[in-house]
């Protein structure tokens, strides 16, 4: 079995500014031995250790989907040491990715449902990697009716923005894209994502699952909002967050209750994650 | 299995004998406790204390262990790859664990060695060790092993285990690689099994106790919310020492260190007791109060792995945490608090 | 002091039922031979919880910092003396306490005592000065002043600082002692021994910061050994970061430590760090008459100027 502390060596092939304030900025990684990509086979919804040598591992949710070949991306907020380094890197530079790690959406039991996706701000990542998964022509019809609603501060704040005007002017996508307040040149929704949602999301039934990644503050306003529309704890999805080292379930710090964030999770339901104890 | 006598007439001479093919370990004086630490020529493992003040589980599980290592000069072709510090352990043995750390170390198992990953540093260690215990006849007052899942002769976890006769040793093979050491050792005079009876005997002086039969009964929320842990944690000083003695304790850190243009990725043992442990960048502390983190302490080791492994609690009954800690949290106190615990009666106060 | 405890319960209650204060922090018994446990009382009808013997080693300003509620507090000499210094560094409010002062003979060093047992302890007690130790074989008496934790053999501060209430009439201070006599052995070793014996003092750290968690003067939000924006010290087992953090942690103790003795008490291996705080505060006491926490309107020297101030030890 193979050393799951032992990184694979990546050269990093692309790097973009994500956001108008700077803060995020996308990250395109190649493998550099053949056969390490097939290796690092993930499905939506994992994350990886973004590994450089010298400062430390950080765990980022996979950008890039699997339907995506060549390259492996992750959008990285620059926040605390890891990351600041990450961002002060070059195209060229040589470090390390460890993974895939964690579970993933429940694809196989999300097969014929309708999906509904609500993100906030920067949590968009795994969601991208959800959304283009489902779009490939090889996997949409597997899907019933697709609803995004995403919102962000301002127009500058959403991810991956050019994919999502492509996504808006397609038939097979429901896209809700809303901002905080008006901005000039914005023809799509104004107002937070918790209204916009009540606003424009689906009714939930069985055969429609959501799933939610954000802020917590989004979170916490969107949850009542989904109840209002009849989704159930267990049709509700979400994407758990907590500091990790080894990120496979050995080190400890990342548990909450008997469950670990990093193995167990981080997508858990709604109504898995209220029977553990609020430690995320 | 095999059942030998060894004269202590020849223990010195057959333990240096046997340093020819196994790195030993064992309990060692250093100033006054003992430490488990590499037996070198000439030295003999110190069988007088019952446990040592640290638990020999750095013999697997070391304080600080590089796991990886790179280099950052540029010029080399494999600069800033990383790569697995290999660990070619010897054949090696430790003499004179007691059967509760044997125990520990397969609980600890459990967390190391599962179906979809494998930790290779601790498990190569294992691997290479062979654990030949020592029973206890005389168990300290703070011994509660035979309610916390093992007792002063069990065998889980040991290859060789061994009971002290006055002028000898018998040694019970429990496994093939006990038969290997014992053979190895050149111990071949068979005796009888007494092990039964001492057995017994050194049980029944074992006066310290926990409850634990009601904790799988309980809903993890509602121990988690009861109303004893202001006052569990009020003294705590929220230092390591419980994690650091505890034989069961196994949560670690990882940390890069660089010296000029080399550097390695090292873990080091860390502590639910710490802030940092769980601190998120944006400065988020979802354990940020020592009363989260003395329960998150006693809830892994006695709730949350009893429900995730079913294989008891996470807790051998060695005693070091209620001796050593500063300020005398004892968890046997807390153990029969949280087994005790009746959430409607909560509910009625608080009505 | 085995008489004190009455008296401490009966202000201890009367303060509760008086709503003078929220809690009284004191000791509970413990379940181990020489250990008590700190804890809080809340409801007057509990004070017979609290105890008061030679094992209230543990210093209770520790649990004083940055709470909100109306705290009356047991303090030893050393304990007021942390109190002090707890009130001129913000971290609580004189008029949030009601100090109960609790005149002290000295602590009991429980590693000293087990140290002259061959067997295990099972319990002990105090009769007079002498402290009778129970095992399965029978009893022994020990001088009490055999046992006493080092800090304790030389303080000259028994009685509390400050107080308003009093759980005993104060008690005689200790005289003609040489307060310093391990700092002017240490001080009279070359570098290279110096070395050598703190290299082998630290040899057995594991790190588990007992000693700096038990210490009332340190309650740093985040410690420096745990900053990593810079990172100024390793986490591993390495000997330059063990001594780091214990160099600079003594350094950050200079002019505040009350030598109550609380970080070798709580150390799990034993180590004889106060060499360290002690001669800190030798020098503070040699350097600018200063001893910390006697009084709640000096400034400490490390946080005032004065033209005066010696500089001949600035090289």
């Amino acid at each position: 079995m193979q050393n799951p502390y032992l990184p694979y060596p990546v050269r990093v092939d692309d790097i973009e500014v994500a956001t108008e304030d700077k803060s995020l900025k996308t990250f395109k990684f190649v493998f550099l031995n053949d056969g390490d990509e097939k290796k690092f086979a993930y499905k939506a919804g994992q994350f990886a250790e973004l590994s450089i040598p010298g400062v430390g591992e950080i765990p980022i949710g996979i950008a890039s989907s699997p339907v995506e070949k060549g390259f492996v991306m992750f959008t990285v907020f620059r926040a605390g040491v890891v990351t600041t380094h990450l961002h002060n890197m070059k195209t060229g530079n040589i470090m390390g990715i460890r993974g895939p790690l964690g579970n993933w959406y429940p694809w196989d039991m999300l097969e014929g449902k309708n999906i509904l996706i609500v993100g906030g701000g920067f949590a968009f990542t795994t969601l991208r990697s959800s959304i283009v998964y489902m779009l490939d022509p090889a996997n949409r019809s597997k899907f019933g009716n697709i609803d995004v609603v995403y919102g962000a501060r301002t127009p500058g704040m959403l991810l991956y923005k050019d994919e999502l005007i492509e996504w808006e002017k397609r038939d097979d996508i429901n896209m809700h894209l809303t901002i905080d307040a008006p901005a000039e040149g914005w023809n799509y929704n104004v107002g937070f994502t918790p209204p916009i949602t009540e606003e424009k999301a689906p009714k939930g039934d069985e055969n429609t699952y959501a799933i939610v990644c954000g802020p917590p503050i989004m979170i916490k306003f969107t949850l009542p909002v989904l109840e209002k529309l009849g989704y159930s704890n267990d049709h509700i999805i979400m994407s758990l967050e907590n500091r990790m080292k080894c990120g496979f379930g050995m080190c400890g710090r990342c548990g909450i209750g008997k469950e670990l964030v990093c193995k167990d999770g981080p997508v858990f339901t709604l109504d898995q994650v209220n029977q553990t104890p609020k430690e995320y | 299995m095999k059942v030998v006598i060894i004269d202590k007439g020849q223990w010195a001479e057959d333990l240096e004998g046997l340093k020819k093919s196994y790195q030993l370990f064992g309990p060692v004086g250093e100033k006054d406790y003992t430490v488990f630490k590499t037996l070198e020529k000439g030295m003999l493992p110190d069988f007088s204390t019952l446990n040592t003040r640290l638990s020999p589980k750095s013999i697997v599980f070391p304080q600080s262990e590089d796991i990886l290592e790179f280099s950052l000069d540029e010029t080399r072709e494999d600069h800033h790859i990383m790569k697995e510090v290999k660990k070619d352990h010897p054949s090696r043995a430790v003499f004179g664990i007691r059967p509760c750390d044997a125990k520990s170390i397969s609980l600890v198992k459990l967390n190391f060695d599962t179906a979809e990953y494998k930790d290779p540093y601790w498990l190569s260690a294992y691997e290479a060790t062979t654990f030949v215990g020592l029973a206890c006849d005389n168990p300290a007052s703070t011994c509660f092993c035979t309610t916390a899942g093992c007792g002063p002769y069990h065998e889980e976890g040991l290859d060789v285990l061994l009971t002290d006769e006055g002028d000898h040793f018998v040694a019970k093979a429990l496994t093939d690689k006990g038969e290997t050491l014992i053979k190895t050792a050149g111990w071949a005079t068979e005796t009888e099994d007494t092990f039964k009876l001492k057995k017994k005997t050194a049980e029944s002086k074992i006066t310290s106790a926990v409850e634990t039969g009601n904790l799988e009964n309980l809903e993890i929320l509602d121990l988690h919310g009861a109303t004893f842990w202001d006052d569990i944690s009020f003294a705590c000083l929220n230092c390591g020492t419980c994690t650091y003695v505890c034989p069961t304790c196994w949560c670690f850190d990882i940390q890069d260190e660089v010296h000029g243009k080399s550097g390695k990725r090292m873990r080091n043992w860390d502590s639910c007791m710490f802030p940092l442990f769980t601190i998120h960048t944006t400065g988020h502390n979802p354990r940020g109060t020592k009363m989260q983190r003395v329960r998150q302490r006693f809830m892994h080791k006695l709730k949350y792995f009893l429900d995730k492994y079913n294989q008891g609690i996470m807790c051998v009954g060695c005693g070091r945490c209620v001796r050593q800690c500063p300020v005398n949290i004892d968890i046997r106190r807390v153990c029969n608090l949280m087994n005790s615990y009746k959430p409607e009666d909560a509910c009625a106060a608080q009505e | 002091m085995l008489g004190y405890i009455d008296k401490i319960k009966k202000i201890s209650k009367r303060l509760l039922q008086e709503s003078r204060v929220d809690m009284v922090i004191g000791f509970r018994k413990g379940t181990m031979p020489m250990m008590n446990e700190p804890c809080f009382i809340k409801n007057p009808d509990d004070v017979d919880t609290l105890v008061w013997d030679s094992h209230c080693g543990i210093n209770l300003a520790n649990y004083l910092t940055n709470r909100k509620e109306k705290i009356g507090i047991i303090a030893k000499g050393c304990d007021s003396r942390n109190i002090v210094t707890h009130i001129i560094e913000n971290k609580i409010s004189r008029d949030q306490l009601v100090i109960i002062g609790v005149p002290c003979k000295g602590m009991v060093d429980k590693r000293k005592v087990s140290s002259k047992i061959e067997e295990e302890i099972q319990d002990t007690s105090e009769k007079d000065s002498q402290i009778i130790v129970k095992t399965r074989a029978g009893e022994t008496a020990l001088d009490k002043a055999e046992v006493l934790q080092d800090n304790c053999l030389t303080c000259i501060h028994r009685n509390p600082a400050i107080y308003d209430e009093l759980a005993a009439d104060l008690v005689e201070e200790q005289k003609d002692i040489d307060r310093y006599e391990d700092t002017h052995t240490i001080e009279a070793m070359s570098s290279e021994e110096k070395w050598k014996y703190f290299e082998d003092l630290l040899a057995p750290c594991i790190r588990c910061y007992a000693c700096k968690n038990a210490c009332p003067l340190c309650y740093c939000p985040t410690c420096f050994v745990d900053e990593s924006k810079p990172q100024w010290v390793g986490k591993s087992q390495d000997t330059t970061d063990i001594r780091t953090f214990h160099f600079l942690r003594a350094f950050h103790c200079a002019g505040r430590c009350t030598d109550c003795g609380a970080c070798e008490r709580a150390c799990p291996v034993g180590i004889n760090m106060r060499v360290f705080t002690k001669k800190l505060e030798k020098d503070c006491l040699d350097q600018f008459g200063w001893e910390a926490g006697l009084s709640l309107d000096d400034r400490p020297p490390l946080d005032t100027y004065r033209p005066d101030d010696p500089e001949n030890f600035i090289k």
